[in-house]
């Protein structure tokens, strides 16, 4: 640090955080832990919640990006998450000897290529469709939504042209399988893998967003997109490779996510937009960091209604969205739009 | 545009002055239209009179649809719930009360008040923002409700849905008459099909006259800029949440026609969102913002629906042997082309069938020299 000149030596005015919604989701455990009882449950619970909603984060970032960015709502971003799954399906068989082997070397051999293809093909795709099926609706709301609707009816029939319309198995890998038991506390070994990979994605997303030049310009695209046109960058070229990385985290979401259920059917992709529409209403739409709580928020609620009584899972998370919605009707993390 | 076209004489007014406004569009109604008439005498058989009533039956709740996405410019996909909604109302009331007209009008009017009530919910938490939000609300709203369905077994059958008994009249078993009239025999479901068609019928009118009338040119105001017509002093809130509730009613209402002629209620037949699907295609390929549109996207789709696969199962064969082309062309794969369709459409038909048949009634009316 250099006294010499003042404006690196005063620290800039931070925003400041909201802590309210984080500690919402310790209240959340919390509560979960008071209506459970049996601690050891709750752990195993608590660590299948994350591990819901962290992959559920993966996969809904980069919508909630992609809007915050330009203002646009891509119906078809399931279509991502299902090639995502799928990839990972035919690369998993091509080294099936490799996943199946009892060492943690060897089934790294199949994953990490598998994950790798996911993300790749999704991410081509997503280029693909930016250019193809977004780019002559920018700014026309209602035919965003039947576009990419209809984009989606197509991709689903054609990757049922590809891959047949059966359940296609997915195994996890040799040693991913079965749980780690520590005294009453059953782990299992793929929901924590998921919660380490999640965390990293997070923590990258973080990294970029708030340590660099282009996390700088995206989120201040953002806030005023306007504005960063008028000081000369292209929101339109950046907006391109930010629906390609979302589109790649949508598809290494999918492979994940195909693993952590051990199937893939061409529907993954729309079941799982309705968990991620009601992950991005909670965080506020444009928000990353609303989005990961209300990821974790989900992920958590999910499991321990799922386990107190099953019959209204689902309906807890739309439960939990109007809750949040009545309290803040912009959502956890409001984006202040122009 | 209004009064450039406007009706006259008695077809006019029943048309609320909305005529086709083109040779080809009135021909091609006047066809589905009279075929839907004499559907028991013109096609005798089961499958055929299916087709029939499921056509009916859809352009209504199209229609209905076609009032909220086509006229206000809202894009809900809860309105299967509502569809759902009317057939479960009759099933549940069939099945649990004597099966009589007394329990089908209490059946009808509880889930009328369901979707009335839901409606305004819906309409009240997400309308006030934007049209993208309400879209998605709609869709985690109605996925819930399907799943609602298919848990509470006890009142819905769970995925098997229920299967009821119809009011005497309506039974395949009952005779109008001994002897059949131009060959077909007047028995239970001719009736059951003239109930469906004099229903849909008079409801469309209904649907056509709210569209041509002050409050549908505010729906359309509002379509076409919400903050213009805000400033002008309509409450575009109030207008919105009255449209999205008559849709709903109106889909409620189809709902219990269709359960009626199926005898039946299930998830599958009103719940799916591959129906969802199924009624935003056939909007928008018959034409946004037109009623007639509902006409032709439904007909369209639900032959397509029946027929095409056959076609397709003979061109599929034709292609034996070649790399891919039989797959693409499987006839389970008739949705694949179906969607390429409704892209197709949102890109370079914006109005769909009906909007470019119009635009071309236009376009020859400007060639022709003044008289």
């Amino acid at each position: 640090m250099n006294p010499g000149t003042a404006s690196a030596g005063e620290p800039l005015p931070r925003a400041k955080t909201d802590w309210v919604p984080p500690l919402l989701v310790a209240g959340t455990a919390l509560a979960g832990l008071a209506f459970i009882g049996s601690a050891p449950t709750w752990v195993t619970l608590t660590v299948a919640g994350l591990a819901m909603g962290l992959l559920i984060f993966i996969m809904a970032s980069g919508l909630t990006l992609v809007f915050g960015l330009m203002d646009v709502m891509n119906f078809a971003h399931g279509l991502f998450i299902a090639v995502g799954a799928y990839i990972a399906v035919s690369v998993v068989r091509l080294f099936a000897p490799a996943a199946a082997a009892d060492s943690f070397l060897a089934n790294l051999g199949a994953i990490v290529p598998a994950l790798l293809a996911a993300i790749a093909a999704a991410g081509l795709l997503g280029y693909c469709f930016e250019r193809l099926v977004i780019r002559p609706v920018y700014g026309q709301h209602l035919k965003q939504i039947l576009i990419t609707t209809g984009g989606m009816i197509v991709a689903e029939q054609l990757m049922l042209v590809v891959w047949g319309p059966d359940m296609l198995p997915l195994a996890r890998p040799q040693t991913l399988r079965g749980a780690f038991l520590i005294g009453d506390i059953a782990l299992e070994k793929f929901r924590l893998a998921a919660v380490v990979v999640g965390l990293a994605v997070f923590a990258a997303m973080l990294l970029v967003l708030n340590r660099t030049k282009l996390g700088l310009l995206i989120r201040a695209g953002v806030e005023n997109k306007e504005m960063v046109e008028a000081m000369g960058y292209r929101i339109r070229g950046l907006f391109v490779w930010v629906f390609v990385a979302g589109s790649a985290l949508a598809g290494l979401g999918g492979a994940l996510w195909g693993m952590y259920q051990e199937s893939v059917t061409v529907l993954i992709g729309a079941h799982m937009m309705v968990l991620i529409f009601i992950v991005i209403i909670i965080g506020g739409l444009g928000s990353v960091g609303g989005c990961f709580v209300g990821a974790l928020l989900v992920g958590l609620v999910a499991n321990y209604v799922g386990y107190l009584s099953p019959k209204i899972a689902l309906g807890s998370n739309i439960l939990l969205m109007v809750a949040i919605l009545l309290w803040r009707p912009q959502g956890l993390y409001p984006v202040g739009k122009s | 545009m209004p009064g450039a076209g406007r009706g006259r004489g008695m077809i006019g007014s029943l048309l609320s002055g909305d005529t086709p406004r083109s040779r080809v569009l009135a021909a091609l109604l006047a066809l589905v239209l009279f075929a839907l008439a004499l559907a028991p005498f013109l096609f005798p058989g089961t499958r055929a009179l299916d087709v029939a009533a499921k056509v009916c039956v859809f352009i209504l709740l199209v229609a209905s649809y076609d009032l909220l996405l086509g006229y206000t410019g809202i894009v809900s996909f809860a309105h299967t719930m509502f569809f759902g909604i009317g057939g479960y109302g009759v099933g549940i009331a069939m099945a649990r009360l004597e099966p009589g007209w007394g329990a089908l009008l209490a059946g009808v009017l509880a889930a009328l008040a369901v979707s009335l009530a839901l409606s305004f919910l819906i309409g009240l938490l997400s309308l006030r923002v934007r049209a993208i939000f309400f879209a998605m609300i709609t869709l985690a709203v109605a996925s819930f409700f399907a799943i609602l369905a298919s848990q509470l077994s006890d009142l819905t059958g769970g995925e098997d849905g229920i299967t009821f008994k119809v009011p005497e009249a309506l039974r395949p078993a009952f005779r109008l008459t001994e002897e059949p009239l131009l060959g077909v025999a007047l028995g239970g479901r001719v009736l059951s099909y003239y109930l469906v068609f004099v229903v849909s019928l008079a409801l469309f009118l209904a649907l056509l006259r709210a569209v041509n009338s002050p409050f549908g040119r505010v729906l359309l105001a509002i379509r076409e800029n919400d903050f213009r017509a805000e400033a002008l002093g309509y409450r575009t809130v109030i207008y919105r949440t009255v449209a999205n509730c008559l849709g709903a009613l109106v889909a409620t209402l189809a709902g219990a026609l269709y359960a009626v002629w199926l005898r039946y209620t299930g998830p599958n037949t009103t719940l799916d969102f591959a129906i969802m699907i199924d009624i935003l295609l056939m909007v928008v390929i018959g034409g946004m913002g037109t009623m007639y549109g509902a006409v032709i996207g439904a007909t369209l789709f639900v032959v397509a629906q029946n027929y095409l696969q056959d076609l397709m199962k003979l061109a599929s064969g034709a292609m034996q042997g070649l790399p891919l082309l039989p797959q693409l062309f499987h006839p389970d794969r008739w949705l694949l082309w179906l969607g390429v369709l409704f892209v197709l459409s949102v890109y370079y038909f914006p109005y769909g069938v009906v909007g470019k048949l119009r635009l071309m009634a236009v376009a020859r009316a400007l060639r022709r020299p003044p008289p």
